[in-house]
């Protein structure tokens, strides 16, 4: 280790004390190593660049040929059709997303918040170290897995043949129903997490003014774990919002902006993995409309992220 | 005893309509809870019923086939889902823990920077995994690294993909060793990156390890980024290199279920097995590691 610079410390009459030291080989290396790790952090950073800067420069290619109204509020989506037929109105793609994520949450949630509900206030140790197993196992399965499952056994078996629902072989209502499964372990954990880091004291303060179980559950801590909920409620539908092989393989490629869910409909993503999996010219106006595409995609789940990001470090700091 | 205790013995009697009620509830919940269970068996019982009777060793070693379904095998599937693995492992597993060890023992929080980078992992976590793809094609098979549709480009895709999630891991295994642990390696005049190296990640190297294979576990079975960067259908070669084109299993699981002859269908299903073992093998090893080499301070 280096020696102080003790000559400036006896220098100029105590005035002006200098006491550090020439920087050492090992003081060298340490420092090296934290800027290492910063680049490494930072690498994050630039991703999320990347991310934006490639889409943004492509959609505003794309924007010099397709006007914004048009895209935006276009009811027509036929990009690779030819001359007269080509329409860029994202409306169709849009409403399959927002349509076929409806019909998912509308099953994902019901039956993750019944099940979150159950894990956190109900089950016994033993049975919650058999179900948070299969819950984990159910979200660690593949989508092309559920979509494999929508396609061959919840259509023709389930749909068409158990309950005798006149299907095509792609339909929104298989796609959505599906996702929903795909989604319920998301929102299930989430909310259990909230629910569990309710403090015990809440629980026991009902319980001693005489509420029952359901009671302490219902109107005790499924409110105070509200923002959790409402957070793990967005992880959902941003999850599904995102969704592509399951929509790809199950649900069809026709944009579709009816509300008829035996229908065959296409989602965002699902368009880009479509599109961008053609050889299609770069640069090319078909090119450009995965980025505008991707890019509406991207905004809509940012949106919805930061929201749950910030709701989730709300109930955090509330309870911790 | 706790409240419940307390409660029910104070107050003994409860009207039979909350009674019901409180049963009634309890047949919902246990409903919701039997519905993710009835799922998980449908999907499981679906693929390999359809899967298991296709599963021989000619499946697992011959080239898929586009015309002739019963020799069609995953031979390319497999070998380029193993690279993709191996290779992404080797580029998340340093990234990945520096980043961790950084925001964990050096990042001042104070720093509007470091808060940026904690809220900017949080949010590329959620980001669809299509967009992903879209960042592969735009950045690296085109534009400024122009590599191709290549198996170096569709691993560094899934290596940005997977990043967040080894991040987040590793940041909780590496937040559960004890700070008495740090101080007395600092007291005894080590430095910090002595005793991030030597007590701090030999601590936390089973919470770690857990993670990156949950991540690479995640890796396996996406399909979209892939499919957006281009990853080839049904190639009749294995992979030889960083530079070669590519296939994975749930890409040619994809391109099976889009085929209108049934008999590839089942071959897609085959394949879904083959995967599904993969992740199982993965997960065991997750678990394996995490009961072993877990430590208890």
């Amino acid at each position: 280790m280096a020696e102080p610079r003790l000559a400036a410390a006896s220098g100029a009459q105590g005035a002006r004390v200098d006491l550090t030291r020439a920087p050492s080989a090992r003081s060298r290396f340490e420092g090296g190593i934290r800027i290492a790790l910063f680049l490494a952090a930072g690498l994050s950073v630039l991703t999320t660049l990347a991310i934006v800067g490639s889409l943004l420069v492509e959609t505003v290619r794309f924007l010099g040929t397709v006007s914004v109204g048009d895209f935006l509020f276009g009811t027509k989506w036929s990009p690779t059709f030819a001359g007269e037929q080509q329409s860029f109105g994202v409306l169709p793609l849009l409403w399959g997303t927002m349509y076929l994520s409806l019909i998912a949450l509308a099953v994902a949630v019901p039956l993750g918040l019944l099940s979150a509900i159950y894990l956190s206030e109900y089950a016994r140790p033993g049975v919650r170290r058999i179900v948070k197993p299969v819950l984990e196992l159910l979200a660690g399965v593949p989508t092309i897995v559920f979509g494999y499952f929508a396609l061959t056994f919840f259509t023709p078996e389930v749909l068409r043949d158990a309950l005798h629902i006149e299907v095509g072989v792609f339909n929104g209502l298989a796609a959505g129903i599906i996702m929903g499964l795909l989604v319920l372990p998301t929102i299930a954990s989430v909310a259990e997490d909230a629910m569990t880091s309710v403090p015990a004291s809440l629980r026991e303060g009902a319980f001693g003014l005489g509420a029952s179980k359901l009671q302490v559950s219902l109107r005790v801590v499924f409110p105070a774990a509200l923002s959790g909920i409402v957070a793990a409620l967005i992880l959902g539908a941003s999850r599904a919002i995102g969704e592509t092989v399951l929509i790809l393989v199950a649900g069809g490629q026709t944009p579709n902006l009816g509300l008829d869910p035996r229908e065959s409909f296409q989602s965002m993503a699902a368009f880009i993995a479509a599109q961008a999996r053609g050889d299609i010219p770069v640069g090319s106006v078909e090119y450009l409309t995965i980025f505008a595409v991707g890019f509406t995609l991207f905004v809509l789940t940012l949106v919805l992220n930061f929201a749950s990001i910030r709701l989730v470090n709300r109930f955090r700091q509330v309870y911790e | 005893m706790t409240g419940a205790q307390i409660a029910a013995a104070v107050i003994p009697r409860r009207s039979s309509r909350s009674a019901a009620a409180d049963r009634g509830f309890r047949f919902l919940m246990l409903g919701a809870v039997g519905a993710a269970f009835v799922g998980l068996a449908a999907i499981v019982y679906d693929f390999a019923s359809d899967g298991l009777p296709v599963i021989s060793w000619d499946f697992v070693t011959s080239f898929p086939s586009r015309v002739i379904p019963e020799s069609a095998g995953i031979r390319s599937a497999i070998l380029g889902t193993v690279y993709l693995m191996l290779i992404c492992a080797f580029l998340v597993v340093p990234l990945g823990v520096a980043t961790a060890v950084y925001l964990e023992e050096y990042a001042d929080r104070r720093r509007w920077w470091n808060r940026l980078i904690e809220v900017n992992i949080q949010n590329l976590a959620a980001v669809p995994s299509v967009v992903y793809g879209i960042l592969g094609l735009a950045f690296i098979v085109r534009g400024p690294l122009g590599m191709g549709p290549v198996l170096l480009a569709g691993a560094i895709t899934l290596a940005l993909l997977v990043l967040p999630v080894v991040i987040i891991v590793a940041r909780e295994a590496i937040r559960a060793v004890p700070s008495s642990i740090r101080e007395g390696s600092l007291a005894l005049g080590a430095t910090q990156w002595q005793t991030v190296w030597k007590q701090v990640l030999p601590g936390s190297i089973a919470g770690i390890a857990t993670g990156v294979i949950l991540a690479l576990s995640r890796a396996i079975g996406e399909t979209a980024p892939l499919l957006v960067v281009g990853a080839g259908v049904s190639l009749r070669f294995d992979p030889d290199g960083l530079g070669s084109s590519f296939t994975a299993l749930p890409i040619q699981i994809f391109a099976w279920t889009q085929d209108p002859n049934r008999e590839f269908v089942a071959r897609a299903a085959g394949a879904i097995v083959v995967l599904m073992a993969l992740l199982l093998v993965m997960n065991s090893i997750a678990i394996w590691l995490r009961n072993r080499y877990e430590q208890k301070w």
